[in-house]
């Protein structure tokens, strides 16, 4: 086995990617939609949201793996929240000196992150269980299977209900004196269940080892 | 090792994650403390131009653009609310000065006479920001504050040379629930604010917050459009907004501003 290979083997490179795809945290787990909702109105939101909690479950992850093995079971819960609200505390005050009016935009679903089942549910279902480095690798990738949902949300919301992309006007709206209508259901939260709907189904119509048996 | 499942382990396990996480988190707030408190500053200061109209709700500034329209275009003043006189040798620094952040100081502050815009106290010297034009002063932005629905309310009213007509409002700091009280923050509904007069005929503070839709300013200079869902956030706004042209606010101030004197 060469170097390469032990930083990311088979194992790494399997805990890096299924949560991706074959799974999803949101398409599959179906966990943290409610964040999905808040925050997709636009796609930076997303997109900073997507990286805060890639940032969080990757290093709650590895945080609760390394002391997995002198973890008393009987405050397993409460240690995992613990390492959890301090990263999101941290990351809440890293966005506050660097993207501040964000932060404001984003208020309180930053601090939600440590509510968010996607960060508790690795922590407790794989980091639990596993070595540290493969626990990080998973952490990074259902943050971004979770970020890959939240920018097509945020995608299909910022375009079908602004005509905009990352604040850049694609579609001329008419009263810009363009033709594009805007439709503002997709500024609602009621939108993101449909599109995140949507994309369930395209996920499992593609794989369909994903859909359960009756 | 000791026993995972012992009482004792368990309470020191306990102790030290608590102690590494404590450590973790003060050392980046106390770390980022400074670009924070920058942070807010400068949000402020764009605040205050969005009051006065001189920056478009929505405008992605660089730091810099709003400190250079802010020094160009405004003057800060201090004033002795309760006088409304301008305060002298208080050797407070203008620049930095936020009102909010003296409350607790006794030889800063002053308890509230009873209220109902929800605040405690009262700083004892306030600042106001001259919006300056081709013919002097065009407007003085005022910073307003009182209790929400679920926390404080902080924001700028911008009223034009007679010290009457509302030319612009925001609010910069709010807890109101998203999607209802938070409307307050939408510049859409700010923007109902523009031309309507704060005082009536005898100079009583007369803006209110309605249910339902006021009318064009010429024709209902008083009212603004309520916030379906926010009742409480409302009403919170009207009494707030009249405490702060009250008397007790900066009703002498404005007086003063009015007859020409404290500018």
């Amino acid at each position: 086995m060469t170097a390469s290979e032990a930083i990311l083997g088979k194992a790494e490179r399997h805990a890096l990617v299924t949560p991706v795809l074959d799974n999803n945290p949101i398409g599959v787990q179906v966990l943290g939609i409610c964040s999905a909702l808040a925050v997709t109105t636009r796609l930076d939101k997303a997109l900073v949201m997507a990286i805060a909690v890639t940032i969080v479950t990757a290093f709650a992850n590895l945080a609760v793996s390394l002391v997995r093995n002198h973890t008393p079971g009987s405050i397993r819960i409460i240690v995992q929240l613990t390492i959890i609200a301090s990263l999101v505390i941290v990351v809440d005050q890293f966005l506050k000196a660097y993207l501040f009016e964000l932060s404001l935009e984003l208020s309180v679903f930053i601090g939600l992150i440590i509510t968010n089942c996607i960060v508790m549910g690795r922590a407790e279902g794989y980091a639990m269980a596993n070595p540290p480095w493969l626990s990080f690798l998973d952490g990074i990738g259902n943050g971004l299977g979770y970020g890959l949902v939240l920018i097509l949300v945020a995608l299909a919301r910022e375009l079908f209900g602004a005509g905009r992309v990352f604040g850049v006007q694609v579609l001329p709206l008419v009263q810009d004196g363009g033709w594009y209508e805007p439709n503002g259901l997709m500024l609602l939260a009621p939108s993101a269940l449909f599109i995140v709907a949507l994309l369930i189904w395209a996920l499992r119509t593609w794989k369909p080892a994903l859909q359960e048996k009756d | 090792m000791p026993k995972l499942d012992s009482t004792r382990y368990t309470i020191l396990f306990a102790a030290a994650v608590c102690v590494v996480c404590a450590l973790l988190v003060s050392v980046s707030a106390v770390g980022l403390a400074s670009r924070q408190e920058e942070n807010a500053r400068l949000y402020r200061q764009k605040n205050v131009l969005l009051a006065a109209g001189l920056v478009e709700p929505g405008a992605d500034l660089p730091a810099a653009e709003i400190v250079r329209i802010f020094d160009a275009s405004i003057d800060i003043g201090l004033i002795d609310l309760a006088t409304g006189r301008k305060a002298e040798g208080t050797g407070i620094d203008p620049k930095s000065y936020d009102p909010r952040k003296v409350r607790n100081d006794p030889a800063l502050s002053r308890a509230a006479p009873p209220n109902s815009a929800g605040l405690l106290r009262l700083p004892n010297t306030g600042v106001v920001y001259y919006v300056k034009g081709a013919g002097g002063v065009e407007q003085v932005v005022l910073p307003i504050e009182g209790g929400g629905m679920w926390g404080m309310l902080s924001g700028f009213i911008a009223l034009d040379r007679d010290g009457n007509t509302v030319r612009g409002l925001t609010f910069y700091e709010q807890k109101e629930t998203p999607g209802l009280g938070s409307e307050i923050a939408n510049p859409k509904w700010q923007a109902l604010w523009r031309g309507r007069k704060a005082y009536d005929g005898n100079f009583a503070p007369k803006l209110a917050v309605i249910k339902g839709t006021a009318g064009p300013p010429e024709k209902d200079p008083h009212r603004v459009d309520g916030l379906s869902g926010a009742t409480i956030t409302s009403n919170a706004v009207s009494r707030l907004v009249n405490f702060w042209f009250s008397e007790q606010g900066y009703g002498p101030y404005l007086k003063l501003f009015r007859e020409g004197g404290a500018a």
